[in-house]
């Protein structure tokens, strides 16, 4: 190693001190230390107790919540994020051309996204209000329908909040206007002169061309969607209900960590959320090696 | 053309009807921050208002009724609920509670916000939240940008391994060190401060460090070089060279760390446990969680948290959408 060598490498890892120093305690300890308390009986006031795989034992063959949690959580998944890619796609597209005022539309779909979230979540406890909510004074008034109890009702709770997440797509827009200003205008004009309608165009030129600010967009919103929690605790008071139809993933770690103190078992748990969550990117990862186009490189 | 035409005006037309939609739960929290609790229930029947009304008080500031069809002045209320009423032509009558109806007009009804300043701690929580909010961005500044300085700026060797292991934390769920962090937080004494909340952001955040260091990487290297002939040292170069170029990077990385912080609920939750140390969105959810239908305080007290964020978004716009657009697009 040369003097100059040396110097950089002393350099770098001064300036990289804070983070080196930070990710051993306050990453790779804790990981370590997760590892351990997910074999042990562990409440925090007192020292783990070994357990060996007990917890394993009983999230898979004593705990019907737990897969209840797991469940809930897959279903709002699967509905809310495929929903959020199109919907923001969308209106990316209705938006990504010249039209008058169009700094102030894309003002007014993002503002949602990111307004505090207990603030948006008691907001929207009072738009899905079943008596004198938003939504069901409206459909009262204008089409005389009777609407669903939404979070009082077991089976429209989920879709609730799915309907509630579309509303902060925002993120996911702005990143879609991005993506869609670097495809090539020049692209288009060849896909006109061989005769493509508006269909084509957006069948073979913007989709192929957006396919990685889609893949970004899905992976984010996926691990998002994994660890939802903000939103079900403000609206659900913590408890999951009704009849646990919102007692997603994240909340039952919660509760079973800070209601019944048993970290251990939590601990095994959040692992359990790791390979899920590491299993699902991991396929998306693999698969999008057949549908995400990177153009030039 | 004419078909050309008709898809533009339909596009548009169909962007003001879904921008309606997005817009209509901020109206709706705006319109019920400003009602009278009689009007935020509409009867049975009745379409809900749109606009806030309040209540009419005559020159002496007594509330106006309205009473068998004719306008009252309130004198006040007995223990049995009665409502001793002042007629227009001088009577005093008593009347039972569901014979009065008061009177409104389209107003604002301050009253709400008065509420639900009173019922939570509200300027101690907004203390605690912007101190918290301040620390953190400050340390976050701090660290990441010299984390990223490390990883864009100074070639050493494995920096590119050590850069795999940053982005690889990013992808780890929260849940997963959140139990040990307790632990370790609980045995230094630190649960019940805020110190969990600030001190980790002293020892950077990956996310910002990837950010900057995109940014600090599009800054050419000769500027660099002729500075290090010069004699100046690494640290010199980073203060003095790439800080002042990186400004909008350092301002997008504030931005986001402030508003997360602003928002933040988990850690809040879990590490305050007395309701005078509350940051905001804890103490939002505390109030919501003990007055249930209080509608009217509860959508003042959103919207007086949103409000600041909504303002600094209009004030950072460029900011924003670049920060974003370089987060999402160059990975």
């Amino acid at each position: 190693m040369t003097r100059r060598e040396r110097l950089h490498l002393r350099n770098g890892l001064l300036f990289a001190a804070p983070w080196v120093v930070g990710f051993l305690f306050f990453q790779l300890y804790p990981l370590l230390m997760s590892v351990y308390f997910s074999f042990t009986d562990y409440n925090v006031v007192h020292p783990p107790v070994w357990a060996g795989l007990d917890n394993y034992r009983e999230l898979f063959f004593d705990d019907p919540l737990f897969w209840k949690a797991l469940y809930n959580t897959l279903y709002f998944t699967v509905f809310s994020v495929p929903l959020s890619l199109v919907f923001s796609l969308s209106i990316a597209m209705l938006l990504n051309r010249k039209i008058p005022g169009m700094s102030v539309f894309r003002t007014v779909f993002f503002l949602p996204s990111i307004v505090p979230i207990v603030a948006s979540s008691v907001l929207w406890l009072w738009v899905l209000n079943p008596e004198s909510g938003l939504i069901n004074s409206l459909l009262q008034q204008f089409l005389g329908i009777q609407g669903p109890g939404w979070l009082a009702d077991a089976r429209w709770a989920k879709p609730s909040l799915v309907l509630m997440s579309l509303w902060g797509i925002g993120g996911a827009m702005v990143i879609f206007l991005a993506g869609l200003a670097e495809v090539p205008q020049t692209l288009y004009e060849v896909a006109e002169l061989d005769g493509a309608g508006r269909w084509a165009k957006f069948r073979n030129v913007t989709l192929p061309m957006l396919t990685p600010t889609i893949l970004f967009n899905l992976v984010m919103g996926m691990i998002g969607a994994f660890q939802y929690f903000t939103q079900v605790y403000v609206m659900t008071g913590g408890t999951g209900s009704p009849m646990d139809s919102t007692m997603f993933y994240a909340l039952y770690m919660y509760r079973m960590s800070f209601y019944y103190l048993r970290m251990g078992y939590a601990s095994a748990m959040a692992w359990m959320l790791f390979v899920v969550i590491l299993t699902a990117t991991i396929s998306v990862l693999i698969s999008s090696k057949r549908w995400v186009y990177y153009h030039g490189d | 053309m004419a078909t050309e035409r008709t898809t533009r005006i339909a596009g548009l037309a169909l962007l003001l009807a879904l921008s309606a939609v997005f817009l209509l739960p901020f109206v709706w929290m705006l319109s019920t921050s400003f009602k009278h609790e009689s009007r935020i229930f509409p009867p049975p029947g009745r379409p809900p208002q749109w606009l806030p009304t309040t209540d009419v008080r005559d020159a002496e500031g007594r509330i106006m009724v309205w009473y068998r069809g004719e306008a009252a002045a309130e004198l006040g209320v007995d223990e049995a609920g009665r409502h001793e009423l002042l007629l227009a032509d001088g009577r005093v009558v008593t009347a039972l509670d569901e014979e009065v109806e008061i009177k409104q007009r389209i107003g604002l009804h301050w009253q709400n916000y008065v509420r639900a300043f009173e019922m939570m701690n509200f300027f101690q929580n907004l203390r605690n939240t912007l101190f918290i909010c301040y620390m953190t961005v400050l340390g976050t500044v701090i660290s990441s940008s010299l984390a990223a300085y490390s990883f864009a700026r100074i070639p050493w060797k494995g920096r590119e391994v050590v850069f795999v292991v940053v982005l690889a934390t990013m992808m780890m769920p929260y849940q997963v060190t959140l139990i040990p962090l307790f632990s370790v937080y609980s045995a230094l004494g630190w649960v019940g401060t805020f110190k969990p909340l600030i001190v980790p952001y002293f020892f950077g955040v990956p996310f910002y460090i990837f950010l900057l260091r995109q940014f600090f990487k599009g800054i050419p290297e000769d500027l660099s070089a002729a500075a290090r002939i010069d004699g100046c040292s690494e640290f010199g170069i980073y203060a003095r060279i790439i800080l002042p170029l990186a400004k909008p990077a350092i301002a997008t990385t504030a931005l986001f760390q402030f508003l997360f912080q602003w928002g933040d609920f988990l850690n809040p939750l879990i590490y305050l446990q007395d309701s005078r140390q509350y940051t905001l969105a804890v103490a939002l959810q505390q109030f919501q969680s003990q007055h249930e239908s209080a509608w009217g305080p509860l959508m003042a007290m959103s919207t007086v948290i949103t409000l600041p964020i909504i303002v600094l978004f209009f004030l950072t716009q460029r900011t924003f959408i670049q920060g974003i657009t370089m987060s999402g697009l160059k990975g």
